[in-house]
C-alpha cells in the first residue's frame, strides 16, 4: 500500500472503498430506499439471476444512485418465470417481475425504479413476506 | 468494486466472543461456501452492538435484520432460510417483552430508540481490523482537515464544542489542550488513558475493540494541536483483544502514511506507542498513570504541577480518556456547533454507559446528556429484572454514589450527578433492586478501594481499611450506633485529606448510602436485622405450620440443623444453622420463612 500523501489521495481512497460500507449505510435506512431484490435460489441462479444481479449492482454503482439498494432474495415460488426481480419503492407495495434479462433489468431500473412507472411482465403476487 | 449484495455482521466484542461468536462466523462462512455465494455474501466480525444481554448478535444488511442470542449451530439455518430462501428466521428475532411481537429492525427496539451513537458510531458497523472501512466512513478526514488549520483554531474548535473529559473528571478538553499547547518545550506527549478500572465498566474497551482507528486519529489531531510528535496509549494488559485491535490499527495507519513522518504530505509527524498497565485502579489517575509509564511505582503525586506543565519525563503531557478521543473526529467532521447542540447547558454531547446489575437489558449504551435516569433504566434498560422493585442506581463506580427513586427524573449530566451526591465517573451504571442490602453494597465497593489503594497517603491507606472494618462489623451484626457516626466523620475526613481522586472519592459509596438509606443502617446496628434479607449473620430461618413434614429440608441441610418426624412440622436448631438457605430452596410448600 503506497502511503497517502495528500488530502486528495485520501478522498480518492475513500471514494474507492466507500462501496465496502455503502450497502450497510443504505441498509440502516432501508425503508427510505428503493430495494431491488433479485431471487437467488437455485432456480434463479440456473436461469441467470447472478448475471442480472451483478449487472444491476454495476449500473447502480456507475450511476452513483444513493437511494437504490441491490440485494438478493430467495425463491418466491415463481420458478417458471426466473430470473425474478422484486422492486420495493419506499412506502409502496412490492412488485415482482418475471423473465428478467439484462435488457429488462435496465428497463426496470430506468423506468420503474427511477421513473416510477411500471412496465410489462409483472407477476401478480398473492403472498406476503414475513416482515416485522 | 465490491460485488457483495448482502452483509452479515457478527459481534466480535469480548462479551459475544465468549459466547462463541467466532464459531458463528466460521460456520456462516462454511455454509455460505456450500451455497456457492461467498462472492456475493460477506461475513464480517465487527465491534460491540451494545445489546450484550441478547448476545451474540448477528445483523444482516441491507434487510436490517437483527438476530439475537445466536448459537454456532444456528448458522446453517440462517444461511439456508434467510440467505438462500429469503425468509427471516423468526425464532432468532428479538421479541418485544410488552407486545410479545418480533422486531427485526433494531431501530424499533426500546433499547435503541433513545440512543444516539457518536463515540460508538462505528462500533458494530465496520470491521475494526480493516482501516479502509474506517476511511470509507470518513475516517482520517478530520485529521486531514485539522492539518490545514492553525493550532489555535483546532483548540478553539474543541473548546467551542464544549466537550468535557469522559474519564470521570469532566474537565473541559479544549482547555486541557490549551494548557499543554501554551507550555513550550522541545518534546510534548499525548497520552490516551485506557486504564478502565471500574468494576463492571467496559465503555473504553468496547470503543478500542470496535473502532480503534477513531482513537488513533484523535490522538494525532491532539498531537498537532498541542505540538506533540509522540503519543502513548496506557492500556491494561487484561484487555488482550482491545490491545490486538489497537496494535493492528496503529500498524495499518503507519502503512497508509496516516501515522509516522510527514503525515498526508505535511510537515507534521506523529507516532503512537502502546504501554501496558498491570491493572491497578489508581493508575487511571493521570499522575499515577504517568509514573507507571515511566517504569516507576503507580502512585499519584500532588497537582500542581499538572501533566500539562510537567508530565511524562517532565515534559508537557496531555492525558485524555478513550471515549473523549473517540468524540474528537466527529467534532471536526460535523463541526463544534453540531456537537454543542446535543446535551445540556454545561455538558455537551453524549455519554456511553455500561448498564449492569438487576436490569433487563444489560449492555453498552450511548445517550445524549440530559436524558433522565428513568429513561435509561426503564426505557432503554427495560426496567428491573423479575418485576422487582427499583432501589438504587450506582453511578461512577467505586468513586460514585447511590441515587434513589427520587433522583430518577434528574437529567444526567456532570454537574447534576455531583449535586445529587454521586458522579458521572467513566460511565458504569449498576442498578440495584429491593433484594440488595445497601451496607453490603458499600462494603463491596470499600473492599475494592481498600485493595486498590496504593498506600502512599495515610488517609486513603488507613482510612479505607478502617471504613471497611466498620462496615464488616455492621453486616456481621456487631455494629453500634456510634459506628454510624464514625463512618460519616471518617468518610468526610478521607474526602478532605486524601492525596488523589481515588482516596477523595472512595468514601462516596458509604456516605451516599448512609444518607439515603440511614434506616437500613440503623436496622443493622440497633435491631440487628437486615431488611433486604442479605446479611446472613442477621438472618434466622423459621419453619411455619405450613410444613407437612416431607423431610426435604432436613435431607438437604448440610449441617443437619433440621430435625422432625415424617408428616410432622420440622424445626431448625438456630445454634447449628449456618443460614445457607438450602432449606428454603428445597421447600415446595413455602413453609420456611427468613427474617
Amino acid at each position: 500500500m503506497p502511503k497517502i500523501m495528500s488530502l486528495d489521495e485520501l478522498k480518492n481512497l475513500r471514494d474507492k472503498v466507500k462501496n465496502q460500507v455503502d450497502l450497510r449505510e443504505k441498509g440502516e435506512k432501508v425503508e427510505q430506499m428503493a430495494v431491488i431484490r433479485v431471487a437467488m435460489a437455485t432456480c434463479g441462479i440456473a436461469a441467470g439471476a447472478r448475471e442480472v444481479m451483478n449487472f444491476l449492482a454495476e449500473e447502480v454503482a456507475k450511476r452513483n444512485l444513493n437511494n437504490v439498494v441491490i440485494t438478493q432474495g430467495g425463491c418466491m415460488g415463481y420458478c417458471y418465470a426466473e430470473p425474478t426481480v422484486e422492486v420495493k419503492l419506499p412506502g409502496q407495495e412490492s412488485i415482482v417481475y418475471g423473465h428478467v434479462t439484462k435488457e429488462r433489468a435496465l428497463e426496470i431500473l430506468e423506468k420503474h425504479v427511477l421513473g416510477g412507472e411500471m412496465i410489462e411482465g409483472i407477476i401478480p403476487v398473492g403472498h406476503k413476506s414475513l416482515d416485522e | 468494486m465490491s460485488k457483495y449484495t448482502m452483509h452479515i455482521l457478527v459481534c466480535g466484542g469480548t462479551g459475544c466472543m465468549s459466547s462463541h461468536s467466532i464459531e458463528i462466523v466460521e460456520n456462516l462462512k462454511k455454509y455460505i461456501a456450500k451455497t456457492g455465494m461467498q462472492d456475493i455474501v460477506q461475513v464480517l466480525r465487527t465491534g460491540c452492538f451494545g445489546f450484550c444481554e441478547k448476545g451474540p448478535i448477528v445483523k444482516i444488511l441491507p434487510d436490517n435484520t437483527f438476530y439475537v442470542q445466536v448459537k454456532p449451530e444456528d448458522a446453517e439455518e440462517i444461511i439456508k432460510e434467510h440467505i438462500v430462501k429469503g425468509r427471516k428466521v423468526a425464532r432468532l428475532l428479538y421479541t418485544d417483552p410488552t407486545t410479545e411481537r418480533h422486531i427485526s429492525d433494531s431501530k424499533h427496539m426500546e433499547f435503541y430508540k433513545k440512543q444516539m451513537r457518536v463515540a460508538l458510531r462505528n462500533c458494530g458497523f465496520i470491521d475494526p481490523t480493516n482501516i479502509e472501512e474506517y476511511i470509507a466512513r470518513d475516517g482520517y478526514a478530520a485529521l486531514a482537515k485539522v492539518l490545514t488549520m492553525s493550532q489555535e483554531d483546532v483548540i478553539n474548535e474543541v473548546k467551542k464544542s464544549g466537550l468535557r473529559g469522559r474519564g470521570g473528571g469532566g474537565f473541559p478538553t479544549g482547555l486541557k489542550w490549551e494548557f499543554a499547547y501554551k507550555n513550550k518545550s522541545d518534546q510534548k506527549y499525548v497520552v490516551c488513558n485506557a486504564d478502565e478500572g471500574d468494576p463492571g465498566a467496559f465503555m473504553d474497551r468496547s470503543i478500542l475493540e470496535g473502532d480503534p482507528n477513531s482513537v488513533v486519529e484523535a490522538m494525532a489531531i491532539c498531537g498537532y494541536a498541542i505540538g506533540a510528535q509522540k503519543g502513548l496509549v496506557y492500556i491494561r494488559a487484561e484487555y488482550p483483544l482491545a490491545i490486538k485491535r489497537l496494535e493492528a490499527a496503529i500498524h495499518s495507519a503507519r502503512e497508509y502514511g496516516l501515522l509516522g513522518e510527514n503525515i498526508l504530505g505535511t510537515s507534521f509527524s506523529f507516532d503512537i506507542e502502546i504501554r501496558f498497565g498491570a491493572g491497578a485502579f489508581v493508575c487511571g489517575e493521570e499522575t499515577a498513570l504517568i509514573h507507571s509509564m515511566e517504569g516507576k511505582r503507580g502512585e499519584p503525586t500532588t497537582k500542581p504541577p499538572f501533566p500539562a506543565a510537567s508530565g511524562y519525563w517532565g515534559k508537557p503531557t496531555n492525558v485524555n480518556n478513550v471515549e473523549t478521543f473517540a468524540n474528537i473526529p466527529v467534532i471536526f467532521l460535523k463541526g463544534a456547533d453540531w456537537f454543542n447542540k446535543i446535551g445540556t447547558e454545561k455538558s455537551k454531547g453524549t455519554k456511553v454507559f455500561a448498564l449492569a446489575g438487576k436490569i433487563n437489558n444489560v449492555g453498552l449504551i450511548e445517550v445524549p446528556m440530559g436524558i433522565t435516569l428513568r429513561e435509561v433504566i426503564y426505557d432503554i434498560g427495560g426496567g428491573i429484572k423479575d418485576g422487582k422493585k427499583f432501589k438504587a442506581v450506582q453511578t461512577g463506580g467505586p468513586s460514585g454514589g447511590c441515587l434513589t427513586e427520587k433522583d430518577l427524573n434528574t437529567p444526567i449530566d456532570f454537574d447534576n450527578l455531583i449535586a445529587k451526591g454521586s458522579m458521572m465517573g467513566s460511565g458504569g451504571m449498576i442498578v440495584m433492586d429491593e433484594d440488595d442490602c445497601m451496607p453490603a453494597v458499600a462494603k463491596f465497593y470499600l473492599e475494592f478501594t481498600a485493595e486498590e489503594s496504593c498506600g502512599k497517603c495515610t488517609p486513603c491507606r488507613v482510612g479505607t481499611k478502617r471504613l471497611l472494618e466498620i462496615l464488616e462489623k455492621i453486616v456481621a451484626g456487631k455494629g453500634t450506633e456510634g459506628d454510624l457516626v464514625t463512618l460519616e466523620e471518617l468518610g468526610n475526613t478521607i474526602k478532605d485529606t486524601a492525596l488523589c481522586g481515588l482516596g477523595q472519592t472512595a468514601p462516596n459509596p458509604v456516605l451516599s448510602t448512609l444518607k439515603e438509606f440511614k434506616a437500613e443502617y440503623i436496622a443493622h446496628v440497633r435491631d440487628k436485622k437486615c431488611p433486604a434479607g442479605q446479611c446472613s449473620a442477621l438472618l434466622s430461618y423459621m419453619i411455619t405450620d405450613k410444613c407437612i413434614g416431607c423431610t426435604a429440608c432436613a435431607r438437604n441441610c448440610p449441617v443437619n440443623a433440621i430435625t422432625g418426624v415424617v408428616k410432622k412440622q420440622h424445626t431448625i436448631d438456630q445454634s447449628k444453622c449456618i443460614k445457607c438457605g438450602a432449606c428454603i430452596n428445597k421447600c415446595k410448600f413455602d413453609a420456611i420463612i427468613k427474617g
